[in-house]
């Protein structure tokens, strides 16, 4: 067995970050497959993204960290404490969704864990993200930092430029996490910047900004920690760049055959990361492949309970359409 | 006092610059004025002379008022007023005439059971107001108790009966003539039908429908009953329209029954309830109160036993039907004497289109048709 | 140190100023966020002396960048801050339009109840202070359509500092708009002590038998001038300040209409489609049969408010004569 860099990691946190790469793909999977079987409307895949997100959700300290992110980071989501149940609750739409059944499935807001509610408008979480840091330091909470992700095209929003000198003016507590996989729906990045990597922005801003390998999940943990321990000591923004795959279309209604070739896709997927990484776990002796098997397996039945069980549960009523319009009784009009 | 700044709504002279009596150059700066915004030094606006100081030094007066008055080196500029343009042309909306009644009028009349067409309107093109209504609607104005010695004055329907009246009696030369009417089998056939007909049909009841059938009937063998005189001849009517008489508690509505000639007894009954009932709520339209032919009046219900009514302009007939009251009659060839229902039938005519035999053999087929009412049979 | 009017009698800026400087002494979470805040004590002067006191973390001058202002406080506000932002004239609030209807407004709903907002966004709107195109617009009818949002423009001292507290204090999103032309113009009686108005309730602020005038802002007070006159002439006009465009009273505006049958709505905002045209819908629906005379709606041009020029402003502000004018032919109607 040849030595690697671990950062640091036990054997035990190497194999967690396997399982969360497998049940973000896992839920993923189930999602597209519940679309196409006609049970729910609506799907956006994140496959690519896994290396990255399990990192970050590593890296990410619970009970004290807070997360502004967005809809195709269903993989920071598990990691940071959403469970099976309430990804494949939010798919269905049931009446005991975290958020009942009102939002696109995967737009979570959990405040017990520091999920923070999003909407799907590109980037405006991004100020939320500053406002948050800045209650944060406001009140002298040391050791607490925001992350705040979103993908390649959120970097062209007017309000991602807001926030991110908002926050450099005021030395905030928040690590700027772009999640580049090169397209934006259909839109190529040689359309959406004029420059190789989000990362240079970070000058412009006068913050440190740092371009990383997405694909790998160690990597990518050190590189949030390290960002995350930055601003949780006070010493301020950073924005870091995962430049990740995404090989599914956008989401269940996006076909991307109109917009590149099998063939790229294909080539992306060389270098996948689940598989990738799993290859290296055997390579290095931290999990052998029946091990991984066995691992697939048990996500699998996780996921397929949790399916049907969601599956099974009702709908919100139609009176509850009404209500936390305002706080209280919301009336029509008047 | 120049307005310095948006919302600055006064100012303060911290320190006159010239005295009285001086000497003054266009945009020379004349005085310093502090608001709570800025203070600056204001230059003059014209070239001149002086003449005084309005206001003291630490004093505060509002935007626009005079603090000084120069006397312009030459022609003193005009004084703009600012016109206030006159107002858009909003319509606060035209309203034709009367006829058109808004929501809470047409409401506060019904509630109030108002005949609008008795209401002079005070609003706008003489529209009935709300308060209008509400006006009539005061005990004290709808029934003014006659005060001995004092003039009442005249409603807007009173005003139109009296000119009716007058016509009618001024152009038609009436002649009158009665008949007694043996209803008592009217009278429990009615008693025996009632009940059913209130269930299958809504409606109560009453002898008006009988009569008014009668009369129908009658009228198709004696169709000059039916009539109208005019200077070319006598028009008698293609339809029978009958008119009946409603009495109010300021006026006296007739709304019309029309084509009674094709309508069944059921059919009439329906018909005079509802139209009773509309002009009781003061709903009639105008429609409704015009094109009688022949007029009907159940006088009896006010409790008379013979009357005198007034024909009509336009018809040459009107037929009232008395109070049913139980007499001794004699009745058959062994002049037995029996406790009948009696109830007189009187009519008043235009003796231009009709003469003492017509009327009397129409107003007794009318008697006929009421008698031979039996407790079973058709209607 | 800021110090308090001497007197009791102040006019609006102060009451807002009083206000904001009750809710930064007595509650900790309270911030402001804005243009000029600061060191300039804003453009009104209204949080003059507050940066010396209360501090740049708490007085904070932000860049030139209103998205970032209104998307800023909604972070703060669901992490537990009571952030008050200022955009600075109402006619630049556009750029953070997404962050009030589409983020603020929404965050209660989407989240079921998870994260709240409980945001102040105070401007100062309105015209008839030569501010042109660009410093004169009335924002309400953009904004009282969304749910989840809560909009108060009220225009009298002793107003201003009782919704101002309870908006501060309330769950949710609310706009808070001041009209400008009022800030040193209106005076009045400001009660001492904490108070509070609730939101969505109206204030009759004149009572009356022969018709019904429903306004706000700055027009509340040339139409009480307005009424005041025809007193003399013997109609009598109730005038009913609604302070509060969303939640709107209903309740006050139905009893009036009951009572007079006659209603003239009176904003400076533009006609079409401004809060004018939702009462007017509420009335026809709910109170049809009290009517006496169709609605009528006194209001702003449709035009962009409002020339520079003196003769144009007054083209489109609408004079107390115009309004007395409109009284009479509907108490006559």
């Amino acid at each position: 067995m040849s030595a690697f860099e671990r950062y640091g990691l036990s054997d035990d946190q190497l194999i967690w970050l396997l399982r969360n790469m497998l049940l973000q793909r896992t839920i993923d999977n189930r999602g597209f497959q519940l679309n196409r079987q006609g049970k729910i409307p609506f799907a956006a895949g994140s496959e690519g993204h896994e290396a990255l997100q399990a990192g970050a959700a590593l890296a990410f300290q619970r009970g004290k960290d807070i997360l502004a992110g967005y809809y195709r980071d269903l993989g920071l989501f598990i990691g940071i404490g959403v469970t099976p149940e309430e990804a494949l609750r939010s798919q269905f739409a049931c009446a005991s969704d975290l958020n009942g059944g009102r939002q696109f499935p995967h737009h979570f807001s959990k405040k017990s864990i520091g999920l923070v509610s999003m909407s799907s408008v590109i980037a405006a979480h991004c100020t939320h993200a500053v406002g948050i840091a800045y209650a944060l330091k406001y009140r002298g909470e040391e050791g607490r930092a925001v992350l705040c992700s979103f993908g390649d095209g959120a970097t062209s929003q007017g309000e991602w430029h807001e926030a991110l000198n908002f926050a450099s003016v005021h030395h905030l507590p928040i690590v700027f996490l772009c999640e580049n996989n090169g397209l934006a729906i259909s839109v190529p990045l040689r359309k959406q910047m004029a420059i190789d990597n989000v990362s240079e922005r970070a000058a412009a801003y006068g913050i440190p900004g740092t371009t990383f390998d997405g694909l790998d999940p160690l990597v990518s943990y050190d590189t949030v920690k390290r960002a995350l321990d930055r601003a949780r000591r006070g010493d301020g923004p950073s924005l870091i760049e995962g430049k990740v795959h995404r090989y599914l279309g956008h989401t269940t209604d996006d076909d991307d055959r109109t917009y590149r070739t099998r063939e790229e896709v294909a080539e992306l997927r060389k270098r996948d990361p689940v598989p990738t990484y799993e290859a290296f776990l055997v390579k290095h002796g931290i999990l052998g492949q029946a091990q991984i098997e066995a691992l697939r397996k048990e996500i699998l039945r996780e996921i397929d309970e949790a399916t049907d069980r969601a599956e099974a549960e009702p709908l919100p009523a139609p009176s509850e359409l009404y209500t936390n319009v305002w706080e209280g009784e919301a009336r029509p009009w008047w | 006092m120049p307005q310095l700044g948006e919302t600055v709504t006064e100012g303060t002279i911290s320190q006159w610059l010239k005295r009285a009596g001086d000497a003054i150059e266009k945009y020379e700066p004349f005085v310093e004025i502090a608001t709570d915004k800025v203070s600056a030094e204001i230059p003059a606006p014209v070239s001149g002379r002086i003449r005084e100081l309005l206001v003291k030094e630490g004093e505060t007066v509002p935007t626009g008022a005079p603090i000084a008055i120069i006397d312009a080196a030459d022609a003193v500029e005009a004084v703009e007023q600012a016109e206030p343009s006159p107002p858009p042309g909003e319509a606060s909306g035209e309203h034709g005439g009367e006829r058109r009644v808004s929501p809470a009028v047409r409401r506060l009349a019904r509630e109030h059971g108002i005949d609008l067409a008795t209401l002079r309107g005070s609003g706008t093109g003489g529209r009935i107001t709300a308060k209008d209504v509400l006006a009539a609607a005061r005990p004290a104005a709808a029934h003014p108790a006659p005060v001995a010695g004092e003039t009442i004055p005249l409603s807007r329907a009173r005003r139109i009966i009296a000119e009716r009246m007058v016509e009618a009696k001024r152009t038609i030369p009436h002649a009158w003539t009665m008949v007694e009417v043996d209803v008592t089998n009217l009278v429990r056939r009615r008693a025996a039908m009632r009940e059913a007909f209130e269930r299958d049909h809504g409606i109560r009841l009453t002898l008006l429908p009988f009569f008014i059938y009668a009369v129908v009937e009658a009228l198709r063998e004696y169709p000059l009953v039916n009539a109208r005189y005019t200077d070319e001849g006598i028009y008698v009517h293609k339809e029978v329209n009958v008119g009946i008489a409603v009495a109010l508690q300021d006026n006296l509505l007739v709304p019309v029954l029309r084509h009674a000639e094709r309508r069944s007894f059921v059919d009439l009954a329906i018909a005079a309830d509802r139209l009773i009932e509309r002009a009781r709520t003061s709903r009639l339209t105008a429609d409704e109160l015009a094109g009688g032919t022949i007029t009907v009046n159940n006088t009896g219900a006010i409790g008379s036993f013979a009357s005198a009514p007034i024909v009509h302009g336009g018809q040459a007939a009107i037929i009232t039907m008395e109070a049913v009251v139980k007499r001794p009659v004699v009745l058959g060839e062994d002049d037995a004497i029996a406790v009948r229902s009696m109830m007189n039938v009187c009519t008043s005519f235009d003796h231009r289109v009709l003469d003492g035999a017509t009327i009397c053999s129409f107003i007794n087929e009318v008697k006929r048709r009421l008698e031979a009412i039996g407790p079973t049979g058709a209607l | 140190m800021v110090v308090s009017a001497p007197s009791s009698v102040v006019n609006n800026v102060e009451a807002v100023r009083l206000t904001l400087y009750e809710a930064l002494k007595s509650d900790p979470n309270v911030v402001l966020l804005g243009e000029d805040i600061g060191a300039r004590g804003n453009v009104f002067l209204i949080t003059k002396g507050f940066l010396e006191e209360f501090g740049p973390q708490r007085i904070i001058d932000t860049p030139l960048a209103e998205a970032a202002i209104v998307g800023v406080a909604v972070g703060m506000a669901m992490e537990g801050l009571r952030p008050i932002a200022e955009i600075q004239f109402a006619d630049f609030i556009y750029p953070a339009f997404n962050q009030i209807v589409g983020e603020a407004a929404k965050t209660r709903y989407r989240s079921n109840g998870d994260y709240t907002c409980p945001l102040v966004i105070r401007t100062p709107y309105g015209g008839g202070i030569r501010g042109a195109l660009s410093h004169s617009v009335s924002v309400e009818a953009l904004f009282y359509h969304v749910p989840g949002l809560k909009i108060v423009a009220p225009s009298t001292p002793a107003d201003i500092k009782g919704l101002l507290t309870t908006a501060i204090e309330d769950p949710d999103p609310v706009l808070f708009l001041e009209h400008k032309k009022t800030y040193r113009l209106i005076k009045g009686e400001l009660p001492a002590g904490r108070y509070t108005i609730p939101l969505g309730k109206a204030d009759v602020k004149k009572q009356g038998d022969d018709l019904s005038v429903i306004s706000y802002g700055f027009y509340v007070h040339q139409a009480l001038d307005a009424a005041r006159e025809l007193e003399r002439e013997g109609i009598s006009v109730e005038v009913i300040d609604l302070r509060s465009i969303r939640p709107m009273d209903k309740t006050t505006i139905l009893e009036s209409v009951k009572k007079t049958r006659k209603v003239l709505i009176l904003h400076e905002d533009n006609k079409f489609g401004g809060i004018g045209a939702e009462i007017s819908a509420m009335l026809v629906e709910e109170a049809f049969f009290e009517l006496d005379a169709p609605i009528r709606r006194l209001c702003g041009p449709d035009v962009p408010p409002m020339g520079y020029a003196r003769t144009l402003e007054n083209e489109y502000m609408i004079s107390t004569e115009r309004m007395a004018q409109a009284m009479r032919e509907l108490a006559r109607f």
